[in-house]
């Protein structure tokens, strides 16, 4: 054996792998076989032909994509993934947004705006998500009703039906001005040295277009018990934004005010001694340099906001985990919506995966090409 | 807004430059600390006046309403021994006492570097049984079934239980995706992949209402013992990312060196690599257990009763019907108290370990 110590290494390991892929495919087959006679006792059996039935409940809370118990479980289900990506691509970009400002008043030299940053993201991070989340959904419950609804600003509305606003509607043109804008804006790099000029022009055009055929401003107004008109947001999806938010914001200001910090001192320093003003420093350098360090910890920042709002079963907001899971309580096909469920995150954490790889691979290309 | 002119900058024309633009950014900056100040008082007044000079501390319900400007303490008084013990059987609160006093004299002592050796792991296990049958009961004790544990001894038991039974689990999955060989490095990889990918409500589900189903025909297995699994299943995917880091972490020198003495690889690993690696990544562990400690409240949406969920059903008992503001600032004192304390404990291991590396480096 001694004398061949390479042919038992590999016996070893061909042993050491069997036994392992032994165990596991046996514990596997056992928990298949308990679950196949469980059915079977239920009268129970595997298969996705439930989502074409009707699914015989209400949902709240709709956008875009109508919604009547008489229509498909599939349809239902659709619904809610609309909803999850609703709540959550606002609340990535609110969330976002005010992390990193906060995440960068953090680091102010003036001290009392750095405590009371410093206190409000304590209180946020230090307290579960969850409770923010029934915290704010009581206290909206507990606002006035609909005919005593308070009006914070002309046209907005907020009581115990939730938040009203005034619904803007755009004219055609403006909208296909924008919608050039935006490709402008992902072209930009393609563009070239046009780019700026085209990009300053079609803005230019959007807000005229706006002066020559006015949007509509269709403000909500009361009728009986109810508001009539412009948008409303649910109470639920109100609590569920707002809690996603301040909770992700408290997080995210944690890593932009790290990744700041990560820059090493001498940049800001010799950006100083080139006579750029402090904030041009913190916009041209230091930002640029931090975001490097940044973009990553945002991106998981933003899949776990995903993930969290499937709090929303916690106050009743239909999102894909809460219609799931009444679908699998009807039905009676618990495992298959369970598979849905956990293929919807899994493919969402995996595509995030893949492109925040592309980009570390691209970074490192970058740096690569660096003197 | 600048304290950075530092002395260290030429006196010259770009100094006197610098001096004339600070001073004129005193006046905002001035005028900033006010408008912060302002804000500190916006919200501190209102809030003291509620919860302290307005708030009514005695009495009943009708007390509270008559007087709604303030808040209700009293009925966190009326309620307290409902939303720390759940429905707990009263004349035996001080049984999940006890449990909790253990638990937490293991978590304070898990927290002092000295007592990290393997006695530790002997004073996990004997905690935890302990924890356990006080809970339950046994010779003598009358038996309370776990559903009607709840309230904080649930809380603290999730977060101790999921993270004492998710760390050795953990830690064989980062060796498992490690691994030189295929299969394990595969099912570790998948496992560790799948969970965190997923809410952790979706884990919790599938705890309660899959995996019974896949059970032999007739086995009930208890709810919170099921989430207990859950959770700890999920704290060991979080944690066996973060060991797999330090494991990545401790040069391959380390490893070769153990080899090259005569160490097998599973001593070498055990002995040299994972005990390195373990300290690397301690102060992960910290921020992984602050977030269990609060992620423990989703189990609310299964229906068991934590703290979060007996303070919300102590606002929904029709006597004190609607006073969920009260309830629930009162355990987010609590949950900040826990969170925060271990936060600082992490800054002070964090900032001892840096120390402890400093004099090695020295002392070579």
């Amino acid at each position: 054996m001694a004398s061949r110590p390479g042919v038992s290494h590999a016996r070893k390991s061909l042993l050491v792998q069997g036994l392992t892929f032994g165990a596991t495919a046996a514990v596997l087959w056992w928990l298949a076989h308990n679950m196949s006679a469980n059915l079977e006792r239920r009268g129970l059996s595997l298969g996705f032909g439930f989502l074409q039935q009707p699914a015989n409940f209400e949902i709240g809370d709709t956008a875009w994509l109508r919604f009547s118990p008489e229509q498909s479980v599939g349809r239902a289900i659709l619904v809610g993934l609309l909803n999850t990506a609703r709540v959550s691509a606002l609340g990535c970009v609110l969330a976002i947004a005010i992390g990193f400002v906060v995440g960068v008043l953090r680091l102010s030299h003036n001290p009392a705006l750095r405590g009371v940053m410093r206190a409000g993201v304590e209180v946020v991070r230090n307290t579960p998500l969850l409770l923010l989340l029934l915290f704010l959904y009581a206290s909206l419950q507990g606002l006035p009703s609909a005919s005593h609804a308070l009006e914070p600003a002309p046209g907005w509305f907020l009581s115990g039906r939730g938040l009203v606003l005034p619904a803007i509607a755009f004219s055609a043109l403006t909208m296909w001005l924008a919608a050039l804008l935006v490709l402008a804006l992902v072209l930009r790099r393609r563009l070239g040295a046009m780019g700026a000029r085209v990009i300053a022009g079609l803005l230019a055009t959007v807000v005229l277009s706006m002066l020559v055929r006015h949007p509509s401003v269709e403000a909500a107004h009361l009728v009986g018990f109810n508001f009539v008109g412009g948008t409303t947001l649910s109470p639920e999806f109100a609590a569920l934004l707002s809690a996603l938010v301040l909770h992700h914001a408290a997080h995210i200001s944690e890593v932009v005010r790290g990744a700041i910090l990560s820059v090493p001192r001498g940049q800001r320093d010799a950006a100083r001694a080139l006579g750029l003003s402090r904030f041009q420093t913190l916009r041209m350098v230091t930002i640029p340099l931090a975001l490097r360090a940044m973009v990553p910890l945002l991106a998981t920042s933003c899949v776990s906001l995903i993930k969290n709002s499937s709090l929303a079963v916690a106050i009743g907001f239909p999102d894909v985990v809460s219609i799931l899971n009444t679908t699998g309580n009807q039905t009676g096909h618990n495992i298959e919506t369970m598979c849905i469920m956990i293929v919807v995150y899994l493919s969402l954490s995996l595509a995030v995966a893949a492109a925040l790889n592309r980009y570390n691979t691209s970074l490192l290309a970058l740096e690569a090409q660096l003197p | 807004m600048s304290e950075m002119a530092s002395p260290s900058r030429p006196a010259n024309a770009s100094a006197l430059r610098a001096r004339i633009r600070s001073s004129f950014a005193t006046p905002l900056n001035s005028a900033l600390s006010l408008a912060m100040c302002a804000c500190v008082l916006a919200i501190a007044v209102p809030l003291v006046r509620w919860a302290l000079l307005d708030a009514t501390w005695k009495g009943t319900a009708s007390d509270c309403r008559a007087a709604p400007a303030g808040a209700c303490w009293a009925f966190i008084g009326h309620k307290l021994s409902f939303i720390i013990f759940g429905l707990y059987p009263g004349a035996e609160h001080w049984r999940p006492v006890l449990a909790t006093a253990v638990l937490l004299a293991l978590i304070v002592m898990t927290a002092l570097p000295r007592w990290w050796n393997r006695w530790l792991v002997l004073a996990w296990v004997a905690g935890l049984s302990v924890a356990f049958v006080m809970m339950r009961g046994i010779a003598g004790l009358t038996v309370v079934n776990s559903r009607e544990w709840g309230g904080l001894p649930v809380t603290i038991m999730l977060t101790a239980m999921g993270l004492a039974l998710g760390f050795p689990l953990g830690v064989l999955l980062a060796l498992g995706r490690r691994s030189r060989h295929a299969v394990p490095r595969a099912i570790a990889g998948t496992i560790v992949e799948v969970v965190r990918g997923v809410p952790l409500i979706a884990v919790l589900y599938l705890a309660v209402l899959v995996f019974p189903l896949a059970l032999p025909t007739g086995l009930e297995v208890d709810k919170l013992l099921l989430a207990q699994v859950a959770v700890a299943i999920f704290a060991a995917a979080y944690l066996a990312e973060a060991v797999r880091a330090g494991l990545q972490m401790v040069p391959r020198g380390r490893m070769e060196a153990a080899l090259a003495l005569g160490l097998g690889r599973w001593q070498a690993m055990r002995l040299v690599v994972l005990p390195e690696a373990l300290r690397i990544v301690v102060p992960s562990f910290i921020s992984i257990a602050v977030g269990f400690f609060q992620d423990t409240s989703l189990i609310v949406i299964i229906g068991l009763f934590d703290l979060l969920n007996t303070a919300r059903l102590a606002a929904q008992d029709p006597a004190w019907l609607g006073f969920y503001t009260e309830a629930f600032v009162f355990v987010g004192i609590i949950y900040f108290c826990g969170s925060a304390a271990l936060s600082r404990y992490g800054l002070w291991l964090e900032w001892r370990l840096a120390a402890a590396r400093r004099n090695l480096q020295e002392a070579r």
